[in-house]
Formats: structure tokens, sequence, C-alpha cells
């Protein structure tokens, strides 16, 4: 277990007055605060150092036994029994917290064993609240048309999640006390999941409605007929008026995308006709087209 | 219409330990939003994140409310530029995977 050098922590030399100290902290708690940082979880660790020097220096009792002991800490009581007082100036390179463990209330192994679990820490316990988290999930339009389960993994930690159908594009949701830990007992950060539904080849989502072309064939839209539609929620037969004219636009109420978490509502699917004009006609249909011109004018 | 819980401005001081002035600062700032219902202050559920992350740069971090406005602003271009990469790295991960084929 490595000494921690509180004072290279803050930035401030080991005859640094109450004043100098409270200025140095403040001035870094505000760089590294969760809230200020999001997504950052080299801060967030750095915000717990802080905050533990702190916790040291700012207090005279803790302070006084920290600069007593703190090099030779291991050896704390035999230095009390001999009477010799810490000597010499410290020299370390590198990050003061290199090779110690942060635990979960934000504390490091070195300052446990200096200062124990309860005994040693001032009564401004200041309690700051975990970081936020943010995540996106990335679906696509199929995904969003049903409700379902999703599992994603955070932080390294597994979260499941039920999505509803009719979620949105860019739509945020938040999972209260997901999100980092909370320093020195502090509440939990939450989770905050955006979600981004890529575009669909054949649909395009306008809120809860959807909108496609579809291609008729000439025949079929001059004479009418029926064609089988795919739609997200399956095929349904469709009846093609006589004389379907291009760009026609009609309207399947119900059809569309389902209302987020309005169980059973949904949009409307809106269609829009494109005639396919024929190509590679042989002698015999282009003999009968131009007679058809020929009557038509 | 979607309802929207509301969450009475004073209940939310009491909880949270803050002066309804500063609430009232921030509502000035067009920070946060304040419904009055019977010259009562309301304060919207879904703005209550927002409102307890503002509360700590005031009183953990001594930020003024003009500071909080500057900050603000600042998080969400940070958020805004933050979805952008993420969307950005994605495609191009698409596109990296399509070459390598």
């Amino acid at each position: 277990m490595a000494f921690v050098d509180y004072y290279r922590v803050l930035g401030v030399s080991k005859n640094a007055t109450t004043e100098e100290i409270k200025k140095a902290y403040r001035k870094l708690a505000r760089q590294y605060h969760p809230d200020l940082n999001p997504n950052d979880k080299s801060a967030h660790t750095k915000f717990q150092q802080i905050n533990e020097a702190n916790e040291v220096l700012s207090d005279a009792e803790n302070r006084k036994k920290y600069d007593q002991y703190g090099k030779d800490w291991q050896h704390a009581e035999q230095f009390e029994k001999a009477g010799k007082a810490s000597a010499g100036s410290r020299e370390w390179q590198g990050d003061p917290f290199a090779g110690t463990h942060m635990n979960e209330e934000g504390f490091s192994d070195f300052f446990e064993s200096l200062f124990g679990r309860a005994g040693g820490r001032s009564g401004k316990n200041v309690k700051f609240r975990g970081e936020d988290y943010n995540a996106e999930l990335h679906m696509n339009l199929e995904d969003a048309y049903t409700t379902h389960q999703q599992t994603l993994t955070v932080n390294g930690k597994n979260i499941r999640i039920t999505i509803p159908a009719g979620v949105e594009n860019g739509q945020i949701i938040r999972l209260k006390g997901h999100g980092g830990p909370g320093v020195n007992g502090g509440h939990n950060g939450d989770l905050y999941i955006s979600f981004a539904i890529a575009d669909h080849p054949r649909f395009k989502r306008m809120g809860d409605d959807l909108y496609m072309t579809v291609e008729l064939d000439l025949y079929t839209a001059v004479l009418g007929g029926e064609i089988v539609l795919d739609t997200m929620g399956g095929k349904i037969k469709l009846k093609i008026q006589p004389e379907t004219q291009n760009g026609l636009k009609t309207r399947l109420k119900g059809k569309g995308f389902p209302v987020y978490k309005k169980e059973g509502e949904a949009g409307d699917l809106f269609v829009t006709y494109s005639i396919k004009i024929p190509t590679q006609l042989n002698e015999k249909q282009k003999e009968l087209f131009r007679e058809l011109a020929k009557l038509s004018s | 219409m979607e309802k929207e819980e509301l969450m009475d401005a004073q209940e939310f001081c009491r909880h949270y330990q803050v002066e309804y002035s500063f609430i009232a600062a921030l509502h000035e700032s067009g920070l946060i939003e304040i419904t009055t219902v019977e010259e009562k202050g309301f304060i919207p559920e879904s703005q209550v994140p927002e409102l307890e992350k503002l509360s700590r740069l005031h009183y953990d971090l001594h930020i003024n409310v003009e500071g909080i406005e500057a900050i603000s602003h600042l998080l969400q271009k940070n958020k805004g530029l933050q979805s952008r990469l993420a969307q950005l790295e994605e495609r191009l991960r698409i596109y990296e995977s399509w070459v390598r084929g």
C-alpha cells in the first residue's frame, strides 16, 4: 500500500495555511465535479481523491497526524515510542494516488489504514452525488415498432430494460440511481439512455405516422385491381381503383406506428402510388399501344 | 395532450434545503420553468433532475446564478458535440467494416 501525498493532490506546499488549502480544494472541486464532467470516469476518480485530501488537510487533528506519521504510517507506533518526528522532504514522482485502491465510499486504502473507517474524520462529512451516465442505444425501426427487452452494458454493468413500442429517435429515458456511485455516502447518479433509430429503406416515420411509396404497374393503375402491401404490422390487401393517377396518396388509418405508452393506439400509414411505365415491350405490345394512342387522339 | 406531474416548489425547497429565492432566480434566467397555479409555484416533474443538478452547482460548488447560466449553456453544447461524435464514430465503424469486407 503506497503513501499518498495529499499536499501534492491539492497542489499546495506542506506549510500551506488552512485558507490556502480551502482555496485550492474549492478550485479543484469545481474543475473535477461530476456534474461538470459528464461521462468522465477519470474526472470522477480525481474528484474523490481531492475530497480525500481535503478531508485530511482541512481538519487540524487529521492533518497533524498525517504530517507526523504520514510517510512512515506503517511504523507510527514505533516512532511514537522512540519520540522521532517524521523527517525530510517528500519528493514524489507521478500520480500521488498510484497503486492505491479507492473503496465504495470514495476513500483510499491508505486513508482507511491511517484514519480508520469511523474515527479520525471531521464532522463535516460532505456528501456528493455520483456522476450521471449517458448512453446511446441504437436500434432499427422494426425494433422500435414493438415493446421488447434489451440488455445494455454501461461501465461494465449489464442493465436489462423494457423498451415500449413507439419510442422516438432522440428520445431520452432516465434510470434513477444507475449512474456513478456517490461520494461520502451520497446518492448514486442517474443513467440517461437516448435512442438512436436508424432510417428505414422503405418507410419514413413522422411522429406516429408512416409514409411509403408503392410501385404500381400501369395495367393495374388503369384498370384497377388488388395489391398486397407489406406494412410494418404485416401484409394487407389493398384495392386499387381504376384510373389511379401517379403520385396519388391514400391513407390507411391505424396502420402507422404505435403511439408511445398507449396500448392499441397507432398513427396512420400514407401510401403514395408510383406508376411504373412498362419497358422492353415486344412488337405486338407496341402495336397495341399505338392503336390505343390512335383511339385516344 | 399528455399530462405532466407538477411538484410544489416550496416542497422541493424543503426537501432539498434550498432557498426559494434561488429557484426564482433560475426561473428569471430562463433555466427552469415554474408553473403558477392559484398563486402557488410548481415545477414540472421533468425539470426536477435538472434543478437538482443546478442546486448542487450552487450549494456544493458556490457558483452563482450567472455562472450557472454560462455552465448550462456550455454543458448543453458539450452534450450536442458528444452526441455528434458518437454518431460519427458509429458511421466510421460501419464504413471501416465495409472496407474490410
